[in-house]
């Protein structure tokens, strides 16, 4: 059993690759019965941002397990091979995977260091997950953790009130087109989360013009309620653009929504006024020959963190504590999987001498068939009571020693003596845990 | 007297510059009060100067292309510490103040000599003044559009440098463009229309078409163009920031055509 981590960033990848790989929430639970369908793959949760796509997985093989996800990861987009993508990969395992979430979680592995959404996406990936009941034992345990501790980094750690999200970003390159943020209108394309972020950050800083469109009319309501704008038909907001000085972009549309003709109207209607676009969706909404139309300045997601990439080195001092706040946990994490692996072990035995208990005392009272229930019952305790305490010193001893360097050599001598074969299917009995008290538990907000 | 104070001011200036130009590429506080310091040490030399010259010339019926330079570097400096005063925008003395040493250096070149002319003449004061008045506006409309264009290519090639940081919003800049030209339109208007009346006086006609009023009629009617277009047909923005640069380069011809001239009427 191993736990793994493959997958590819906005470190590792271009917009070009993320976009294509990129899983719509509408199919992540789809993905990940995909996922789990591969053998050799008995857990999976599947990470997909507009900075990354990851893939943690508990598989049985190493190296088959990194094949099958890698394939799986291909099979997302036709126009991917598998080739095309292992350059862009990571591949990680046991504590390096583990800390490798827990940095994810932290956001220290941002674009920009002590952003909040991440850790939003990594319980909104996990929920999914459980939904899907994709997870088992170990994901659950340390997907848990990862968010436990991304939260204590949070409280414990300035990181993130130090933090330049991609949002804040937008804010700042808009301060450099426009100087007085109070008399401009921002139109608001979609209801990403990032995007709406980024609205707030906009009226934090002095817009007060708010116009929303989504697909769904009512939602975009309801997002105008929220930001005190109004609404704009779904089907024209190419046209209000005109009237727009920001317009943020961040739908979960999979083409151009934006292209540079509807620009080039908006920008000769405005007189040649400036107008700032911010395309935060991924795959992109806008079409990157935007670029080209003078007056108009468009930014995607790698423009943004390009530009807070700058900024980055102020908060590198936080983060350093975070660090060693995640080693921390890391270590704690690594323990309990350790324990983890004598826990099947144990109730394997458990298993195998209750077996020949309840063999052996069926036998004696078959032929001691004249005695009354009561001295029948003694007969059954004293037979439980020899095999635990048969068992009781090597399950104390296994317990204590498995946090060891030699935990696994107890591990598999006791294996050896009890005759108890190959860990099995035993640890999901072990996961008491119900899944849909968690998904309550763990919801964002 | 005058000559000393405008030497220190063409020292004072040059040191500033160095710094100011300096500023474009470093990020260093302490500098940029350093060059803000000596320009306005400069610009006090510069007064001084300026006032002592007046007092020497007052008699004279016209001022002298040195003068006039003289005037419009100083000008410069003035429009650059009001609003740096206003906004905190040191950067802008890494475009103005190179300008006005430039123009500063130019009167050096020139010869001082006032030209001796009937008292009719006196007019010529008004004339000069209200037209490098206007050239101002156009200078600082000028350094407007190329601050603009800088800051338009550095966003849309997504460079974010030091002079990313320090350049101001586009529109602001697009504004301050716009102020300029406002500004400056009318005055050189003015400029023009006593240089004519003064004209008619000396020889009878308001304009004889020699080729630096004619330039000066061209450059005007550009700006005209410019200004109209920029307020019924959107020539803002980009297109602003080009027409002025060009337009600030006629402005420059024609006064290098009366530099010239200045030239010829004295040897």
């Amino acid at each position: 059993m191993h736990i793994v981590v493959v997958g590819l960033s906005h470190k590792t990848a271009p917009v070009e690759i993320r976009e294509r790989l990129a899983v719509p929430e509408s199919r992540l639970g789809e993905a990940l019965t995909r996922l789990c369908g591969y053998s050799g793959i008995k857990e999976g949760m599947l990470l997909s941002t507009c900075n990354r796509v990851e893939v943690y997985a508990v598989v049985e093989e190493l190296e088959v397990g990194y094949t099958r996800i890698q394939e799986f990861l291909a099979d997302a987009h036709l126009s991917v091979s598998s080739e095309q993508l292992t350059p862009h990969l990571y591949w990680q395992t046991g504590d390096r995977a583990i800390t490798h979430l827990f940095r994810v979680a932290c956001s220290l592995d941002s674009m920009v260091v002590g952003e909040s959404q991440i850790l939003g996406q990594v319980k909104d990936a996990f929920e999914v997950a459980l939904t899907h009941k994709t997870t088992g034992l170990i994901l659950n345990k340390v997907v848990k953790k990862a968010i436990s501790v991304a939260k204590r980094v949070r409280t414990d750690t300035r990181i993130a009130e130090a933090a330049v999200s991609v949002s804040y970003a937008a804010v700042e390159l808009a301060k450099k087109i426009f100087s007085d943020l109070r008399d401009k209108t921002v139109l608001l394309v979609g209801a990403g989360e990032m995007a709406k972020l980024a609205a707030r950050h906009f009226i934090a800083s002095g817009v007060r013009h708010v116009r929303v469109t989504t697909r769904t009319p009512q939602h975009a309501v309801a997002l105008a309620d929220r930001f005190n704008g109004t609404a704009v038909p779904f089907e024209q907001f190419r046209e209000e653009m005109a009237t727009a000085d920001i317009v943020l972009v961040s739908t979960g549309a999979a083409h151009y929504l934006v292209g540079s003709d509807d620009v080039h109207r908006a920008v000769k209607q405005r007189m040649n006024r400036p107008i700032f676009l911010i395309d935060i969706s991924v795959p992109r909404n806008i079409d990157p020959a935007v670029r080209h139309v003078d007056n108009a300045f468009l930014f995607d997601i790698d423009d943004l963190e390009s530009r807070v990439v700058q900024n980055r080195g102020e908060r590198l001092q936080e983060a350093e504590r975070a660090e060693h706040l995640v080693l921390e946990e890391v270590g704690m994490v690594r323990q309990w999987l350790k324990s983890l692996e004598v826990t099947p072990t144990i109730v394997a035995l458990k298993t195998r001498v209750e077996d020949i208990k309840r063999g052996e005392v069926e036998k004696a009272l078959a032929r001691l068939a004249h005695l009354p229930a009561d001295e029948r019952a003694m007969v059954e305790a004293m037979a439980s009571s020899i095999v635990n305490k048969l068992i009781h010193n090597t399950m104390v001893t296994l317990k204590s020693e498995v946090a060891t360097a030699d935990g696994a050599a107890f591990v598999e001598a006791a294996r050896r003596f009890f005759r108890l074969g190959e860990v099995g299917a035993t640890s999901e009995d072990l996961d008491v845990e119900a899944p849909t008290t968690r998904t309550s538990a763990n919801k964002p907000g | 007297m005058a000559a000393v104070f405008f030497m220190v001011t063409m020292a004072l200036y040059f040191a500033a510059t160095v710094s100011f130009l300096a500023l474009l590429v470093r990020r260093a506080d302490a500098l940029s009060t350093f060059a803000l310091t000596i320009t306005a040490v400069g610009f006090a030399t510069h007064t001084i100067a300026l006032v002592t010259r007046m007092l020497t010339v007052s008699g004279a019926s016209s001022p002298s292309f040195h003068e006039a330079l003289s005037f419009f570097s100083w000008m410069l400096i003035f429009v650059f510490l009001a609003v740096e005063y206003r906004h905190r925008l040191h950067v802008l003395g890494s475009f103005i103040v190179p300008l006005a040493l430039v123009s500063l250096v130019s009167a050096a070149a020139l010869p001082d000599t006032v030209p001796t002319l009937q008292p009719v003449f006196r007019t010529l004061w008004v004339h000069v003044t209200l037209s490098m008045l206007g050239t101002v506006g156009f200078a600082v409309a000028f350094v407007a559009g190329v601050m603009y264009l800088i800051q338009d290519g550095l966003l849309k090639s997504k460079r974010f440098n030091v002079l990313y940081s320090k350049l101001p919003a586009l529109d602001f800049l697009d504004d301050l463009n716009q102020q300029s030209i406002v500004l400056g339109f009318p005055l050189l208007t003015l400029g023009i229309i006593t240089g004519a009346i003064s004209a008619e006086f000396a020889r009878g006609t308001y304009v004889n078409w020699n080729p630096e009023q004619t330039w000066a009629l061209v450059t005007w009617l550009f700006y005209f163009v410019v200004l109209v277009g920029r307020l019924t047909v959107g020539w803002r923005a980009k297109r602003a920031a080009y027409l002025t640069i060009i337009g600030f380069a006629g402005v420059v011809l024609t006064l290098v055509g009366v530099a010239l001239k200045s030239f010829g009427s004295v040897s």
